[in-house]
C-alpha cells in the first residue's frame, strides 16, 4: 500500500503519462482533422514511425531538437503526400493504402536503422526543460507537468488552437462539410479535393511530430517498430472524441497513464509482468468502445472518395 | 451517425477488369493486372537496394535460389504456405462479406499458444490421431471466440470493426505472451515457452519430405471456402451483405446474425492457421514469437481479388519471398524487413494498376 501511493510512484506516473501521452495527443489531433474531412487515415501508424525515424536522425545529425521536429514533420508529410495523392486525388481504397504505408514505413525504417545505427545505437542527450515558475513547484504533479520540454506546452496549446479553428473559422466549417456532405461543399464553390488534401497533409505533419517526440524526447533513441500501435490508438482517440480536440487531450492523458503504468509500478516496488501491463491501453480502448459504443461518432462520408456528380 | 458509415467496403470495383475491346481473354488480363504491380515493386525494390549499397540482382537471385530452386528451400516454402493459405481463406470470408477482420494476427497467435499447450498436455494420455484434430478444433474455436466482441459490437452497435479487431489483435498478442510465460510455461526450459509436442506426434509428413499435411488441409479448406462463397446460397447471402447491407436487410436477411457468423468463420480459420503452424512445424510456442503474417497476407488477398485459387498462387510467391528473403537478407547483411517494403510497394502499385484499368474502361465507354 505504502509502495503504491508513495510520492515516487505518483511522480513517475504523472511524468510517464505526459511522456507517453504527448505523441498520442499530437497524432490524435491530426487524425481528428483528417477524419473530420472524411479520410480515415490507417497509415498514421506508419507516418508516426517515419516521423520518429527522420526526427531522430535530423536531431542526431544537427544536435537540435527543433530541427529534429522539423525533420519529423517532414517524414510524416512525405507519407501523407503519397496518401493524399493516392486516396484523395485518385480515390483509391483508403484502408489498403493505409496498410501499405504502415508496412512500408515499418520496413524502410527498420532497414535504415540496421544500416546506420545497429552497431552503435546512438542516444540523444537528455533534453533541457523549461520549468514554468510557481506551477512547477506544486508537489507531485508540478515536476511531471510543468517542468517539461517546451514542445509539451506547444502541443497542449495546439489543442486550443484547433478548438478555435473548428468553431470559429471557415477552415473548420469546410473540413466538417468535406466529411459530412462533400457535395454541399463542392456546391459552395470550395474544392473537396483541396480541403481533404490539406487535412491529410496536416495529419501527416502532426503524426510525424508525435513520432519525433516519441523518439527524440520520450526515448532519446530510435528503435524499429517503436510506435507499437500508438497510431492505431490515436485513431480510436479521434473516433471517440467526436470532433472535440479537448477530448483528444483527456483521452491521450488517460492512455498515457495506462502506458506508463509499467515503469511507475516498478518504481513503486510492484512487479507486474510487462505483457499484462501492455494489454492495459488496448483493453481500455475496448472497454471504452463497449461502454460508449453508440456514442462514437464519425462523419457521414468517412472513408468514401468524393467523385463529383456521383452518389 | 453511427460508426458503420466509416467502413469503406473492401469489395473492389470489378468495372474495368473485363478485357473487352483489348482482344485479350479475361483471365489473361487478370493475370497481367496481377503481375504488373509485382514487377514494378521488384524494380523499385531494386532501386532501394542500390541506394543501400547492395546488389539487387544477387539479392533477387538468392531469393529464388534459396526459396524455389534448392530442394530444402522449396520444401520450406511449401510448408510455409499452409498457415498463409488458411489466413487467406480467413480473409476471403470476411472481405467477401464486406467486413474488415484486421485482427488475424491476434487470433492466429492466441490459437497457436492454446493449441500448443493443449496438445502437449493431451498427448500424455491420448494418441496423436485424437490429439491433432482436437488441437485444430480448439484453435478454430479460440480464434472464433476472440472475434466475438468486435463481431457483436459491429452487428448490434455499428462500431467500426477495423479499430476493434486491431485492438483485439494487440490484446491477443500480449495475452498469448502472458499465457506462455505464466500458466503454460514449460518449467524445464530457460527461455519461456510452452511444453513441446515431439516431432513424431506432430502432423504427418508427406512421402519422406519435410512437408507436413498442413498444406493439404489448407488447400482443401480454401477450395471449400471458395466454393461456398461463390456457389452456395449461404455464400451469396454473405456477399449480399458485403455488397449492400441495406439491400440485404430488405431481402429479409438477418444482417447482424450473418455478421457474427462471418466473423466467427473468418477468425476461426485464422485460429486454425495458428494450430496448423504449431502442430505441423514448431510443436511449441516461444515467448515473443509473432510471425505477423496478418498485415502481409491482406494485400495478397486483394491481389487475388478474393479468388481462393489465385490466393494459393500468390501465397506460394510470398512464401518463396519470405523463405528466400531470410537467406538473401543475411547474405546482404540486411534485416529481413525488406520483404515488408516489397509487400507495401506491391500494394501501392496494385491499387494504381486497378485505378488505371478502371480509367481506361471508363474512357472506352465514353
Amino acid at each position: 500500500m505504502s509502495g503504491l501511493l508513495s510520492d515516487a510512484f505518483l511522480i513517475s506516473l504523472v511524468a510517464g503519462a505526459i511522456a507517453a501521452g504527448i505523441p498520442l495527443l499530437l497524432a490524435g489531433l491530426g487524425e481528428q482533422v483528417s477524419e473530420k474531412a472524411g479520410v480515415l487515415n490507417i497509415g498514421i501508424e506508419g507516418m508516426m514511425l517515419l516521423g520518429a525515424y527522420t526526427g531522430f536522425y535530423v536531431a542526431f545529425l544537427s544536435g537540435s531538437l527543433w530541427l529534429g521536429f522539423l525533420g519529423g514533420a517532414a517524414g510524416g508529410l512525405i507519407l501523407a503526400l503519397l496518401m493524399a495523392l493516392l486516396c484523395v486525388r485518385l480515390g483509391l481504397n483508403q484502408i489498403v493504402i493505409g496498410i501499405a504505408l504502415t508496412l512500408g514505413a515499418d520496413g524502410i525504417t527498420a532497414l535504415l536503422h540496421h544500416v546506420q545505427f545497429s552497431r552503435t545505437y546512438p542516444r540523444l542527450p537528455a533534453v533541457d526543460t523549461l520549468p514554468i515558475p510557481l506551477l512547477s513547484q506544486i508537489p507531485i504533479i508540478g515536476p511531471g507537468i510543468f517542468d517539461r520540454h517546451p514542445s509539451v506546452y506547444l502541443a497542449i496549446i495546439a489543442v486550443f488552437v484547433l478548438v478555435w479553428v473548428f468553431r470559429r473559422t471557415n477552415v473548420g466549417l469546410n473540413l466538417q462539410a468535406a466529411g459530412d456532405k462533400p457535395a454541399a461543399l463542392d456546391a459552395a464553390g470550395v474544392s473537396v479535393t483541396t480541403t481533404r488534401t490539406l487535412a491529410v497533409l496536416f495529419t501527416g505533419m502532426m503524426a510525424g511530430l508525435g513520432g519525433a517526440y516519441m523518439s527524440m524526447i520520450g526515448a532519446g533513441i530510435f528503435i524499429p517498430f517503436m510506435t507499437g500501435g500508438a497510431g492505431f490508438i490515436a485513431i480510436v482517440l479521434a473516433m471517440l472524441a467526436r470532433g472535440h480536440p479537448t477530448w483528444v487531450l483527456y483521452g491521450a492523458l488517460l492512455f498515457g497513464v495506462s502506458l506508463s503504468l509499467t515503469t511507475a509500478l516498478q518504481v513503486g516496488g510492484v512487479n507486474v509482468p510487462t505483457d499484462v501491463v501492455q494489454m492495459l491501453p488496448f483493453a481500455m480502448v475496448m472497454l471504452v468502445l463497449v461502454i460508449f459504443a453508440r456514442r462514437s461518432a464519425l462523419p457521414a462520408a468517412l472513408g468514401l472518395p468524393y467523385v463529383r456528380g456521383q452518389r | 451517425m453511427t460508426a458503420d458509415a466509416g467502413t469503406n467496403d473492401p469489395t473492389p470495383t470489378s468495372a474495368g477488369l473485363s478485357g473487352q475491346g483489348t482482344g485479350m481473354p479475361e483471365w489473361l488480363v487478370r493475370i497481367v493486372l496481377a503481375l504488373v504491380p509485382i514487377l514494378l515493386a521488384l524494380i523499385v525494390g531494386a532501386a532501394i537496394l542500390l541506394l543501400l549499397g547492395r546488389d539487387p540482382i544477387s539479392f533477387y537471385v538468392n531469393i529464388v535460389r534459396r526459396g524455389l530452386i534448392s530442394w530444402i528451400g522449396l520444401q520450406e516454402t511449401i510448408t510455409r504456405c499452409a498457415p498463409l493459405i488458411l489466413l487467406g481463406a480467413s480473409l476471403i470470408v470476411a472481405f467477401r462479406a464486406g467486413l474488415w477482420n484486421l485482427g488475424i494476427d491476434g487470433q492466429f497467435l492466441l490459437a497457436a499458444v492454446i493449441t500448443a499447450a493443449l496438445s502437449a498436455w493431451m498427448i500424455q494420455s491420448a494418441p496423436a490421431w485424437i490429439v491433432l484434430p482436437v488441437g485444430m478444433i480448439a484453435g478454430f474455436l479460440v480464434g472464433a471466440v476472440w472475434s466475438l466482441i468486435p463481431a457483436l459490437l459491429k452487428a448490434y452497435q455499428g462500431v467500426n470493426e477495423i479499430v476493434t479487431t486491431l485492438m483485439m489483435s494487440f490484446l491477443g498478442v500480449s495475452l498469448a505472451n502472458v499465457l506462455i510465460k505464466i500458466p503454460f510455461n514449460d518449467p524445464n526450459t530457460t527461455v519461456p515457452q510452452t511444453m513441446t509436442l515431439v516431432t513424431d506426434d506432430r502432423l504427418p509428413r508427406l512421402f519422406g519430405t519435410t512437408i507436413n499435411i498442413g498444406v493439404v488441409i489448407a488447400v482443401v479448406v480454401i477450395l471449400v471456402v471458395h466454393w461456398v462463397m461463390t456457389r452456395t446460397a449461404f455464400g451469396l447471402r454473405l456477399q449480399t451483405v458485403g455488397a449492400n447491407p441495406k439491400a440485404a436487410l430488405h431481402a429479409g436477411l438477418s444482417v447482424p446474425l450473418l455478421t457474427v457468423v462471418t466473423f466467427g468463420l473468418s477468425a476461426g480459420l485464422a485460429g486454425l492457421a495458428g494450430s496448423v503452424e504449431i502442430l505441423g512445424v514448431w510443436g511449441n510456442v516461444r515467448a515473443d514469437w509473432n510471425p505477423g503474417y496478418g498485415l502481409a497476407i491482406i494485400p495478397l488477398v486483394f491481389l487475388a481479388r478474393f479468388n481462393g485459387i489465385a490466393v494459393i498462387g500468390f501465397t506460394f510467391f510470398f512464401a518463396m519471398l519470405s523463405i528466400g528473403g531470410e537467406t538473401a537478407s543475411r547474405r546482404a547483411d540486411l534485416p529481413n524487413y525488406f520483404v515488408l517494403v516489397l509487400v507495401a510497394l506491391i500494394l501501392i502499385f496494385m491499387a494504381l494498376t486497378e485505378w488505371l484499368s478502371h480509367r481506361r474502361a471508363l474512357a472506352r465507354r465514353a
